[in-house]
């Protein structure tokens, strides 16, 4: 069979009802742009929550926990090993809250070849002396440029220069609600006094705003030599060890694997932060069932619209099938006006949908609590360009198939004898 | 080589709303190669029915067809789809043209189906069948804008596009004047002359089936007179 002259056909049966044919592929344009713009602000934002947490977080967290030990005296005793024992009021034993032998594990961390990045922390929780009133915070230790590098440190700091933490010591960079609440200017003093008693005057050299503001009201960033000398300790103690991997899909599995290596506590991000990903998940799920209930929509157009040209054509399809025509061709000719329909409609929902996307891109979106967006995030994966494309030729393949079925049945011999 | 173009044997044929009737008792009857023939008979004697099952488009019947010696009768759809593409050609009262296809590309229209020929072939093929019917400075035109008379010529050019072995025509003349009735009985006959092309013509019109070779009689769905 000559595919030209069933496409032919095709054209001639679409020029001859061009209004409604438009009319058709404009409602799989319409949809399609709808789809595109929707999945690309949707995932543009969902990215940006995610990051929020996620770029900052490392993927999987080396820590001492403090808790009761698990290997009570009680236990140990053959005396009691038959039995099932019950201690009440346990209290967790003196643990160090640094991490031992933390130079040997970090150079085993960096031989990973899994792992993009490893950098250690200390937390301290201390007090800011303000006048006569104390407010609590958590100074972070970091090694400023590593803790760059993985978790994008300098975008988070509004104010100052992040570097200054590592060159000028005993310097602060103050979480942006904290330095509200003291008041504290750059190049101000500010003094903080540890859990253990140690006081400290610090100069604030920045300001961090991390857009939640939680974080912001308590965590305030210090050099980890600064931290070090804060709490007394030496050049060796440090409380976490922040790991950032190449993919971070493989974190439960590094951790279990170096939490039994080490013998010690290891987060994971998917368990820290399982409920981000739910949240992107129902986000996308949306996202697609309003896209996919536009395209059913259209679909429907698209079934519509054959349909009636089928009617008015039925003396068309009559004389085709007179001359020759199988039931098969006359349906490949419908199914090619509704997949034309839908190509050409698709094609060009593709294109107003990217278009669509730019212009959301430039809506500005300035928000005190994410100081590094000016605008809308869109995302631009071509993933969704991909979906949209397949999907417009799916459903528009569907909405003709039954009338195409229909005038693959039309009996010529009623047609013709029915003048 | 056998004479018979086309053969009917014991053809009956029912329908089924309202009530069973039957419209075709046994009929048989054969059209030999080259031959003119006129199937006459008042309106309701089956004669169209007649026409339809030996066109293959009706396949509900009872009794046997053979075109050129070869039965058709319970053949696929597929197979009677592409016989009626090569062997049969069709002229109906209404002409049916595509409209938004020009005349010439409505004539080639069988055989791009047929796709045995280049498209360059067929449109030199169809620009002859329409030169037979003086038709040929109409041949950009988009089909809408013939008349009538212009517009059954046409049709019989396509017909003819794939050189059948025989062409059907029911009523071809029924939707037009004397003058335009005159001519396509007219060039009926001279395809029938000069091209030995085998015709089978159901009319109501006594006047115009006593001019053809052969007229078969019909009433009640039954064949009274061979001719």
């Amino acid at each position: 069979m000559r595919v030209s002259l069933i496409v032919d056909i095709a054209k001639a049966l679409m020029v001859a009802r061009l209004k409604q044919t438009m009319v058709a592929a404009v409602g799989v344009t319409f949809s399609i742009t709808m789809f595109i713009a929707l999945l690309g602000f949707m995932n543009g934002l969902n990215d940006l929550l995610d990051g929020l947490i996620l770029n900052r977080t490392a993927h999987v967290r080396f820590y001492n926990d403090i808790k009761p030990n698990e290997d009570q005296p009680i236990n140990l005793s053959n005396e009691f090993s038959g039995g099932y024992n019950i201690i009440r009021s346990v209290k967790p034993s003196i643990s160090r809250v640094s991490i031992y032998n933390n130079e040997s594990i970090i150079r085993t961390l960096k031989g990973d070849e899994r792992i993009l990045g490893v950098a250690p922390k200390i937390a301290v929780q201390v007090f800011f002396n303000v006048g006569n009133v104390d407010i609590p915070g958590v100074l972070n230790g970091i090694q400023v440029d590593e803790e760059n590098r993985l978790f994008a440190f300098s975008d988070y700091v509004v104010a100052g220069d992040f570097m200054d933490l590592q060159y000028s010591s005993n310097s602060i960079i103050l979480g942006k609600g904290a330095a509200e609440k003291m008041m504290a200017e750059i190049g101000d003093y500010v003094q903080v006094t540890t859990a253990q008693g140690n006081r400290q005057l610090l100069k604030v050299v920045g300001y961090y705003q991390s857009g939640i503001g939680e974080l912001d009201n308590l965590q305030s960033y210090v050099s980890l030599a600064s931290a070090q000398k804060l709490l007394g300790e030496t050049s060796s103690f440090i409380t976490d060890i922040q790991v950032k991997l190449h993919d971070f899909n493989l974190s439960p599995e590094l951790a279990r694997e170096y939490r039994s290596i080490f013998g010690i506590d290891a987060d994971d991000i998917q368990t820290v932060n399982a409920q981000f990903e739910t949240g992107s998940n129902i986000r996308s799920i949306i996202s697609y069932a309003v896209g996919i209930t536009l395209l059913v929509v259209s679909g429907f157009g698209i079934y519509n619209i054959l349909n009636m040209m089928i009617y008015e054509k039925m003396d068309t399809i009559a004389i085709l099938k007179a001359i020759g025509f199988s039931g098969a061709d006359v349906r490949n000719i419908f199914i090619t006006i509704a997949l034309s329909i839908g190509f050409v409609g698709g094609l060009l929902g593709l294109f107003f949908g990217f278009i669509s996307c730019l212009g959301i891109e430039k809506i500005p979106f300035e928000t005190e609590a994410l100081p590094a967006i000016k605008t809308f995030p869109v995302n631009f994966n071509p993933k969704y360009y991909l979906i949209g494309g397949v999907f417009s030729l799916v459903t528009t393949y569907f909405a003709g198939f039954f009338p195409s079925r229909k005038a693959s049945k039309i009996d010529p011999v009623e047609i013709i004898r029915g003048k | 080589m056998s004479k018979k173009a086309i053969e009917a044997k014991k053809i009956k044929k029912y329908f089924f709303s309202p009530g069973k009737t039957q419209v075709l008792k046994e009929v048989s009857f054969s059209v030999n190669k080259g031959e003119f023939v006129s199937v006459m008979g008042k309106s309701g004697c089956g004669k169209s029915t007649l026409l339809y099952i030996l066109s293959t488009m009706d396949t509900d019947y009872e009794g046997e067809v053979f075109l050129d010696d070869k039965l058709i009768t319970g053949q696929s759809s597929n197979y009677l789809s592409r016989l009626r593409n090569e062997k049969i050609g069709f002229v109906f009262q209404f002409h049916y043209l595509i409209h938004e296809f020009s005349v010439l590309e409505n004539v080639m229209i069988p055989g791009l189906k047929l796709n045995e020929k280049s498209r360059e072939e067929l449109e030199h093929i169809a620009m002859e069948k329409l030169k037979i019917f003086d038709m040929q400075d109409h041949a950009l035109k988009k089909a809408n804008q013939l008349s009538g008379g212009q517009k059954q010529r046409v049709s019989i050019a396509r017909a003819l596009m794939n050189n059948p072995l025989i062409i059907m025509s029911d009523e071809p003349t029924g939707n037009l004047d004397k003058k335009n009735s005159d001519m396509v009985f007219g060039i009926f006959s001279e395809i029938v002359q000069e091209f030995q092309q085998t015709i089978l013509m159901v009319t109501h019109d006594q006047e115009l089936a006593s001019k053809t070779d052969r007229t078969i009689l019909m009433e009640d769905g039954m064949v009274i007179s061979h001719g």
